[in-house]
């Protein structure tokens, strides 16, 4: 039993960053090749908070305070360069944070951070409230993508000259985006330190943000049921299969490759494809 | 009547090519003004300078005697401009409604604060719908844009700008691509969206429909304006049918006219 638990707390965890990116990429239409630093700002800082003694749910608001502040930060260069740059400078900042860490002895350099204590949770409990926090996260999308901001965020994503010419502030609604997915990665992150007690700079390299990009592609950019399914489907396929977690690189970026050429509206769209086979190609 | 835009001494230089030469021009209030002028004379730049996407190297917009100088272009539609663009840009993943609709709901886009807070959208699809009426494509209302003819497309982009409800809407090239029966009544549209207090700057090179609906014109022909006043007088203008006509033609035309 508890394998499975462990696995289902794996889910939620990967549940709730694929759709944290899902709001930025997915909704707002910002590539991001760098979102596992953001995964990492919550993870080291719900660490290293939890370790100097402070309560594991007060270290959340923490992280995700922190992974917000420098998302905006990055976001700023979304204002200023576009979809192939914009992935540049994303995976740019996603090296950075590795590097960066790997050279702080204050945050365990190469070992990071071991021996996190315990939330006072029992691994069910735990478990429960990952995956509420992933339940959350998913009706939150629902609501952002039904509300105006939605309607904005999906102009964006198509036009955003044309959205400035509706009078909208598209600088304004473009950081929103990555406050909200950069703080909810953040959230992600702080459950991951918790859940492993052991975090290390290369758990949010550039393969972790290829893996998220890929369950969010794979899911259908933009659909909260499409990324929820994948993400909770490829995350645990490295653990069923040993070859999948040896070649995680190549797998996943095959996969994402694959949709991209073959189904780029992801399996979201192979579904609707194949349920209303009249609306192909009108949506 | 007073000025609604003033445009005084605008130059706009990029990289050394002048797009527009001490430009000044009013546009009094209800006003229906044609800027006109052959490919290259700087019509579309002087809109862009207009709606803030090019900033002017010289010179000063002002709206209700307000400067619009340094205002990105989004403030500058919630003071009350409004662009038709001549490319076509409907979000084609949206209905043609949602198209209208994203436009008309100005006061909930105003923050993401306000956006975040607001779904309800009932009187944005009505407005969206009046509107669609007005320009006589409703029944496509629930459409793709995708699916769409040129026509269809034009009055999409120009319910779009209404939905706005703008008082200085700005149309650039609305009648290029549609045949001589949509020209005709998307100009008619047009003069009724004046007669109803839209104060309109209309950009076409249809001089037919422009000398139809138009009671003054601007024209502007290498970045410089060349003549202003009414369409009659403006297009017997000798210098205005050079522009048009090329230089070789208005001399022998001054020549016909000094021999007579």
């Amino acid at each position: 039993m508890e394998y499975e638990i462990s696995l289902a707390t794996t889910m939620a965890i990967s549940v709730l960053f694929a759709l944290s990116l899902n709001l930025i990429t997915g909704f707002c239409g910002q590539i991001s090749l760098g979102h596992a630093a953001f995964l990492g700002v919550g993870a080291y800082t719900s660490g290293m908070l939890a370790k100097a003694g402070v309560p594991f749910l007060l270290t959340l608001p923490a992280a995700m305070l922190l992974a917000s502040a420098l998302g905006v930060i990055v976001g700023f260069a979304s204002l200023r360069v576009r979809a192939d740059f914009l992935a540049i400078t994303t995976m740019g900042v996603g090296f950075l944070f590795v590097g960066v860490v790997r050279q702080q002895d204050a945050l365990g350099a190469e070992m990071g951070i071991s021996a996190i204590p315990d939330a006072g949770m029992s691994k069910f409990a735990f478990m429960l409230f990952a995956v509420l926090a992933a339940a959350a996260v998913a009706l939150l999308s629902v609501y952002v993508r039904g509300c105006w901001m939605g309607r904005v965020f999906g102009a964006i994503a198509e036009d955003e000259d044309t959205v400035r010419v509706l009078g909208i502030d598209v600088p304004r609604f473009k950081l929103t985006a990555f406050a909200l997915g950069t703080a909810l990665a953040g959230l992600a992150g702080a459950l991951y330190a918790q859940q492993l007690k052991f975090i290390a700079p290369d758990s949010f390299g550039f393969i972790e943000s290829i893996t998220v990009l890929s369950m969010v592609v794979v899911g259908g950019i933009g659909s909260v049921v499409g990324v929820t399914v994948s993400a909770a489907v490829l995350s645990v396929l490295p653990s069923w299969f040993q070859v999948i977690g040896d070649y995680k690189l190549l797998v996943y970026g095959g996969l994402l490759f694959l949709m991209m050429r073959f189904s780029p509206g992801g399996m979201a769209a192979l579904v609707a494809r194949i349920f209303h086979p009249d609306r192909w190609g009108t949506k | 009547m007073s000025a609604l835009l003033a445009v005084s001494a605008v130059t706009v230089q990029f990289d050394g090519v002048t797009a527009l030469k001490d430009v000044s021009f009013a546009v009094p209030q209800g006003e229906l003004l044609g800027l006109i002028g052959p490919n290259g004379a700087g019509k579309t730049t002087m809109l862009r300078v207009i709606t803030g996407v090019v900033r002017q190297t010289a010179g000063r917009v002002e709206l209700d005697g307000r400067p619009l100088d340094g205002l990105p272009t989004h403030i500058r539609i919630r003071r009350g401009l409004a662009l038709s663009q001549q490319i076509v840009r409907p979000f084609r993943e949206m209905s043609v409604i949602d198209n209208v609709a994203l436009a008309a709901g100005l006061d909930k886009t105003a923050s993401p604060l306000k956006a975040l807070f607001h779904r309800q959208r009932a009187r944005e699809l009505d407005t969206g719908r009046g509107l669609l009426a007005r320009l006589g494509i409703e029944q496509h209302a629930d459409e793709s844009p995708q699916i769409q003819p040129m026509g269809t497309l034009k009055r999409l982009e120009l319910a779009r700008a209404l939905a706005l409800s703008p008082r200085l809407l700005l149309l650039d090239e609305p009648l290029a691509g549609l045949n001589s029966k949509e020209a005709r009544l998307l100009a008619d549209t047009i003069t009724e969206i004046n007669r109803g207090g839209t104060t309109i700057i209309l950009i076409e090179h249809n001089l037919g429909e422009v000398m139809r609906v138009c009671k003054r014109l601007v024209v502007l022909d290498n970045g410089e304006k060349i003549a202003e006043g009414e369409p009659q007088a403006v297009m017997n203008n000798a210098v205005v049918r050079a522009a048009y006509l090329g230089s070789g033609a208005a001399s022998q035309e001054g020549e016909r006219h000094a021999a007579a």
